[in-house]
């Protein structure tokens, strides 16, 4: 591709235009990755999407395996216990805690089990018991494909909005097509990543990843925003003077303090949630971390170089 | 501002001192009102029961739906659980009836006496052969009709003036009552089916037309079960029948667990970010740090006035917006910084800072706004405690950089004398 750039005077500029090809070509890889991921593991569903239940409790002493545990629901049956095959269970050793996965079980069953559960191991305590019918199940994913349409819709509206002034030398539509690319950029690599976690490690996805996705997608906009603004503020400024790889490059240089310090305070909260917050919230923000963390390489390293690239095309 | 910068400066300052005594969780904050805990921080169960409609008509839905709602609701408060809800969801077709019984001890008998309250129904009956005998019931056929214990408004434990035996008497409401005279009416020497919960009670003959809204049930009760059934048919009975679709029980351990988990996580964030503005920023630092403390009193103190009730959710919304509350300064200092170079006097720097800044301020919100509005209305209750709170911290946190940290960089910074 064009390598003309690398003979501008980037003063003491980082030259980011210039290793463009780089930068781009890492994002490539990444996005590949996590759209392979997507489709050939696809999601693990959780709860919320697909209906089940799920089991938190504690076993204080001579506390099983959770291999026994899920024998034990795998073999279960009674009065009022269907069949609970296909029950998964898993031991969170941080929290001592027990994660059964099972099919949807009615309250009936429930006291059932939990009676079956206690004379086997009467130091048994229930945390959390969550059960949801198919019904529940198809609404919640109902609602999250609602939501996420309409907030790809307000997203793009507003993005149209801020670009609706026309600018040379790049068309206004350009900087907002860039902006939903790299939203796209920002909201794969993290439903990527979880599907990883889903097929190696039985991460399931449930409402709070959508929510965290597009909280991400809000992020990942006005970062990218943030850029093209100054670059057209430069452009106004500039008047034609400046070749235009170097007059984004200065830009982006002129922005990145700010892009990276505002998503680093993101980050230092997502963090602290992260390793002493709850352990329900754990996934939930690490999609959001991922995301956010994306959303300040691609506002700085994808969104403006793709800009340049449209440019140079052109020509 | 043309008003006194200090002199605004001061109010906010005092409206942010009362907030923080406001909000603390002890002493005189949890003496003028306390805050309102989601179910997934002090524990309790959220039950989803689907309602089966397909026997009320159409205009009817919403009366029963009402009706079903208030019988539930009353059931509950026999709990003893603080400030139960139960209020109905439609999603498509279906009109399902969530219950939050917050701090509730036992689900299982919760859900039990949810479940159990009696679902009563008059049937009229078909024999097809000539017996008459109760116990010949293959030829009989049971024909629902469409009074039922939505109509009910009272009932009694009364006793058989004759045998002595228990029975529960009922009264109709107006619609009710003529139902009944017409249903005996017209089926004069007739049996008449009883159900309660689908199984048959008792088929009496009707003897002649009833006026006047008033039954009687005489069954086989013991005294006890006549009494259960009358304290139940008062508590109401369920104009349609339910089924629990979906339950969330969480334990007050893992509840307070999260609570306490939250909160030190909240904590730790702020002082990381507290800390990294003033590493990053030195001088200027300090009032991002002194607008931040401002910001975390004075949003906590909007969420317990409206009351917004705080679930785990809400809380990580909100511990968010205190990683994107300082941006607001980091826009407007960099900005400051630019212009300082540009060779402006520090005090002209900051006003020309806070000028340019404001645009992208206001542009680097609304995607979050439109994001936490959608999220609000298209989303069920967990999800929505977040959404809530996220807007909520960003608006306040767009007023408390526009006010905060411009009066108190007004206040405090002067312009060095030139050398």
């Amino acid at each position: 591709m064009n390598q003309r750039s690398n003979n501008f005077d980037f003063h003491s500029h980082m030259n980011i235009i210039g290793r463009k090809n780089i930068f781009l070509g890492i994002s490539a890889v990444f996005i590949a990755a996590a759209v392979l991921a997507i489709a050939v593991l696809g999601f693990r569903q959780g709860i919320d999407f697909a209906g089940g239940t799920l089991w938190q409790f504690s076993i204080a002493k001579n506390t099983p395996s959770a291999d026994s545990l899920e024998s034990f629901f795998s073999a279960s049956g009674g009065k009022s216990v269907e069949n609970l095959i296909g029950a998964t269970v898993s031991y969170d050793e941080a929290n001592n805690n027990f994660i059964a996965r099972l099919p949807t079980v009615s309250e009936p069953a429930h006291q059932e089990l939990a009676d079956a559960l206690k004379e086997k191991y009467p130091s048994l305590e229930e945390a959390s018991f969550q059960s949801i019918g198919p019904s529940v199940s198809s609404g919640l994913r109902k609602n999250a494909i609602t939501a996420i349409i309409f907030v790809i819709l307000g997203i793009s509206l507003y993005v149209a909005f801020a670009f609706r002034k026309v600018y040379q030398p790049v068309s206004s539509w350009v900087y907002g097509l860039i902006t939903l690319l790299t939203l796209f950029h920002d909201v794969v690599i993290p439903a990527g990543l979880l599907a990883l976690l889903g097929h190696y490690a039985r991460i399931e996805i449930d409402s709070n990843f959508v929510v965290a996705l597009l909280v991400v997608m809000g992020f990942s906009v006005h970062d990218t925003i943030v850029v093209f603004d100054r670059i057209r503020e430069n452009l106004l400024l500039d008047r034609g003077k400046s070749v235009f790889a170097e007059l984004v490059n200065r830009s982006i240089n002129q922005t990145m303090a700010r892009s990276i310090n505002t998503s680093l305070t993101l980050i230092f909260v997502l963090l602290a949630i992260y390793f002493v917050g709850p352990a329900s919230l754990h996934y939930f923000v690490l999609t959001l971390l991922v995301g956010v963390t994306t959303g300040v390489y691609s506002s700085i390293f994808v969104a403006s170089p793709l800009l340049v690239l449209w440019h140079n095309r052109k020509k | 501002m043309k008003k006194n910068p200090l002199f605004v400066l001061f109010l906010i300052v005092l409206v942010a001192i009362i907030a923080a005594f406001f909000v603390y969780p002890k002493n005189f904050g949890a003496n003028v009102m306390p805050w309102r805990l989601g179910l997934d921080l002090i524990g309790g169960s959220h039950l989803v029961y689907n309602v089966d409609l397909s026997k009320v008509s159409g205009s009817d839905q919403d009366s029963v739906l009402n009706g079903l709602r208030d019988v539930i609701e009353r059931r509950v408060n026999l709990f003893g659980v603080s400030e139960p809800q139960v209020f109905v969801a439609k999603s498509g077709n279906d009109s399902n009836l969530v219950v939050e019984l917050a701090g509730i001890k036992d689900t299982a008998q919760a859900i039990q006496q949810i479940g159990e309250t009696p679902l009563l129904d008059f049937r009229e009956v078909e024999q097809n052969s000539s017996t008459s005998s109760l116990q010949d019931g293959t030829s009989t056929e049971f024909v629902q009709t469409n009074l039922t214990g939505r109509y009910i408004t009272s009932a009694q434990l009364t006793f058989n003036p004759n045998t002595q035996a228990p029975q529960v008497s009922i009264s109709f409401n107006d619609e009710g009552g003529k139902i009944f005279e017409m249903m005996t009416e017209k089926n004069v020497g007739k049996p008449l089916a009883i159900f309660l919960d689908g199984s048959l009670v008792e088929m009496p003959t009707v003897q002649e037309k009833i006026s006047g809204g008033q039954a009687v049930i005489t069954g086989r009760f013991t005294l006890n079960d006549a009494k259960t059934l009358v304290e139940r048919f008062n508590a109401g009975a369920l104009p349609a029948p339910i089924t629990l679709i979906s339950q969330q029980t969480i334990s007050p351990t893992l509840g307070s667990d999260s609570l306490k988990k939250a909160i030190i996580a909240g904590i730790t964030g702020t002082l990381i970010v507290m800390l990294f503005m003033l590493a990053y920023y030195r001088f200027f630092g300090i009032f991002a740090v002194v607008a931040l403390l401002l910001y975390v009193f004075l949003t906590l103190g909007v969420f317990k006035i409206i009351p917004i009730t705080l679930s785990l959710a809400g809380l990580a919304g909100f511990i968010l917006t205190i990683g994107m509350a300082v941006d607001a300064n980091i826009l407007i200092f960099e900005r400051i910084k630019e212009e300082l170079k540009k060779g402006f006097s520090r005090t002209s720097a900051i006003e020309e800072g806070f000028r340019r800044a404001w645009p992208s301020i206001r542009d680097s919100n609304t995607s979050t706004i439109i994001t936490a509005i959608i999220l609000y209305f298209f989303t069920s209750s967990f999800v929505q405690g977040f959404a809530l709170t996220l807007l909520i911290g960003v608006l306040v946190s767009m007023f408390s950089a526009i006010t905060t940290t411009r009066l108190l960089l007004k206040v405090f910074v002067k312009d060095e004398p030139k050398v």
